[in-house]
């Protein structure tokens, strides 16, 4: 999941950083993730794991990394 | 039968805040505007007088000596404000959103509560820096960092557009939080009068908003790092910048819509005692207009009086919500739109009489002040923020 995750992020955050050097608990915002990509990496997120995040998880501390970005969708497909 | 109140009882409670806003309104602010507005100068008068009055610490937390009058009290004077002279309410509202970033966002630090107390104290004005050249109207990017070292900080910005940067004490700025962050990794930062300079850089030649005085300038400034704000920028604006703006702009522009369409009214009732017993044409016009005005009263007030539930619960996260932002960025676009339309028809009501300046019913500046509001952060510009909030909002 982490992979999908992360390629997900190098194609639609377009951080300022390169993907593969940042940590899965670095702050994505000061990557340079702007709140308009955040939206891409949703709709992607969305698409590439068939869920949906329900409005309380749209929030910027469940994109703020890789690791919350894991946590949210591992939740979303808890009931799967 | 009389009731005789007791002697020494009747004496008249003090004016509130409001009261006393509204008074320098109608007889500082109005006596002044056309040549605040003629002149493009500063609104110097009623700006004394809103100091006189410790009218600047309005927001300043309780605990730090200051009144911590509720948001939407303020909003009411920037209307009240704006119905006389729309470049003193700007003034007000925008001095009153750098305060409201401070009180709440500035409070873990013990040097800013304390600036806080001294801001109420010696009713210090505070002006805004986050237009640079090279991002236009973009408030959440920044070109110049911020840089620390040894416990100080050091910022040179080129500033587009600074209000009343001339006539402040201090200012607040954006800046990237360091030199190697990203564009949209902010900080908000401190900067104290003495400890920064000012090149003007450009004029403020403007069609309207002419007393807010905004023209471009390079800032350069130093200061201790206690005064880069704690918080990320991010979470200032969404929680506290950006509502408070849009509801102090979206108060101000209620409170020029409202001032033409008194001016439109006084016109018809001229009209009227002018052929006793007979309705005047432009009494249908006037009834209109004034529908649309308390469409956007209802709209304003409504919004306001929401995001100060918001934001006195101190919830962050339903303050940064998306569906919280989009009601924000609506406020804005559609408070902007029905001003510069209001206005119009207040002008079609009083025909030559709006349109000339040296009449009683004269609108020219309220038209030029109204169409400030479109542009103040393009409403272009906010639509295409909502249209990409919009994909993923899911219930409203
Ligand atoms: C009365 C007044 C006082 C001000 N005071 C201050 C102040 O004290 N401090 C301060 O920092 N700034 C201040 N400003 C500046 C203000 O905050 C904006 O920075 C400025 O008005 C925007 O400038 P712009 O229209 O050139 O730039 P832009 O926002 O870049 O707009 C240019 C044009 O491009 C369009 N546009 C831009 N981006 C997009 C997009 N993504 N989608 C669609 N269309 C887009 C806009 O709608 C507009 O038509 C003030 C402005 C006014 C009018």
């Amino acid at each position: 999941m982490i992979e999908s995750i992360r390629n997900i992020l190098k194609e639609h955050a377009r951080l300022s950083t390169d993907i593969t050097t940042l940590s899965d608990t670095a702050d994505l915002y000061q990557a340079g993730m702007t709140s308009h990509a955040s939206v891409n990496v949703m709709l992607a997120l969305e698409a590439s794991f068939d869920v949906e995040f329900p409005d309380r998880m749209l929030k910027r501390t469940v994109f703020q990394s890789v690791s919350s970005i894991r946590e949210a969708v591992e939740e979303l497909t808890a009931g799967k | 039968m009389t009731t005789a109140a007791p002697q020494g009882d009747v004496s008249t409670p003090a004016a509130s805040p409001l009261e006393t806003v509204t008074r320098i309104a109608s007889e500082v602010a109005r006596v002044h505007a056309d040549s605040v507005d003629r002149e493009g100068r500063f609104p110097v008068e009623a700006m004394e007088a809103l100091k006189r009055a410790r009218m600047l610490g309005l927001l300043v937390p309780a605990s730090l000596g200051g009144p911590e009058v509720p948001l939407d009290q303020v909003a009411s004077m920037c209307e009240a404000l704006a119905h006389h002279c729309a470049s003193t309410a700007m003034v007000f509202a925008m001095h009153h959103i750098q305060v409201a970033c401070l009180a709440r966002h500035g409070m873990a630090s013990p040097m800013l509560r304390a600036y806080l107390t001294e801001l109420n104290e010696k009713q210090l004005l505070i002006a805004s820096v986050t237009s640079e050249v090279g991002v236009g109207g973009e408030m959440r990017a920044s070109v110049t960092a911020v840089e620390q070292r040894d416990g100080r900080f050091s910022l040179d910005k080129d500033a587009t557009t600074i209000s009343y940067g001339e006539h402040a004490d201090d200012l607040l700025a954006t800046a990237r939080r360091a030199p190697d962050a990203p564009r949209n990794d902010q900080s908000l930062v401190l900067l104290r009068k003495g400890s920064f300079t000012l090149e003007r850089t450009s004029n403020w030649d403007t069609m309207g908003m002419r007393g807010t005085c905004s023209p471009g300038f390079k800032v350069r400034s130093t200061g201790p790092s206690e005064h880069v704000l704690p918080v990320a920028f991010a979470d200032i604006a969404s929680q506290t910048m950006v509502p408070v703006s849009h509801v102090l702009w979206g108060s101000v522009w209620l409170g020029i819509a409202a001032g033409a369409v008194a001016r439109a009214r006084a016109f018809v009732r001229q009209q009227a005692r002018a052929k006793p017993g007979t309705v005047p044409p432009t009494a249908s016009r006037l009834a209109e207009v004034h529908n649309l005005l308390q469409t956007m009263r209802a709209s304003v007030h409504e919004v306001s009086a929401e995001a100060g539930r918001r934001m006195a619960a101190s919830d962050p996260e339903a303050l940064s919500s998306i569906s919280f932002s989009l009601k924000m960025n609506n406020l804005k676009v559609s408070a902007s739109t029905l001003v510069a339309d209001i206005v119009h028809r207040a002008l079609l009501i009083c025909g030559i009489q709006g349109y000339k300046n040296d009449s009683p019913f004269s609108l020219g500046r309220y038209l030029r002040d109204a169409h400030s509001a479109a542009l103040m952060i393009g409403n272009d510009r906010i639509l295409a923020t909502n249209a990409s909030l919009l994909l993923v909002l899911k219930e409203d």
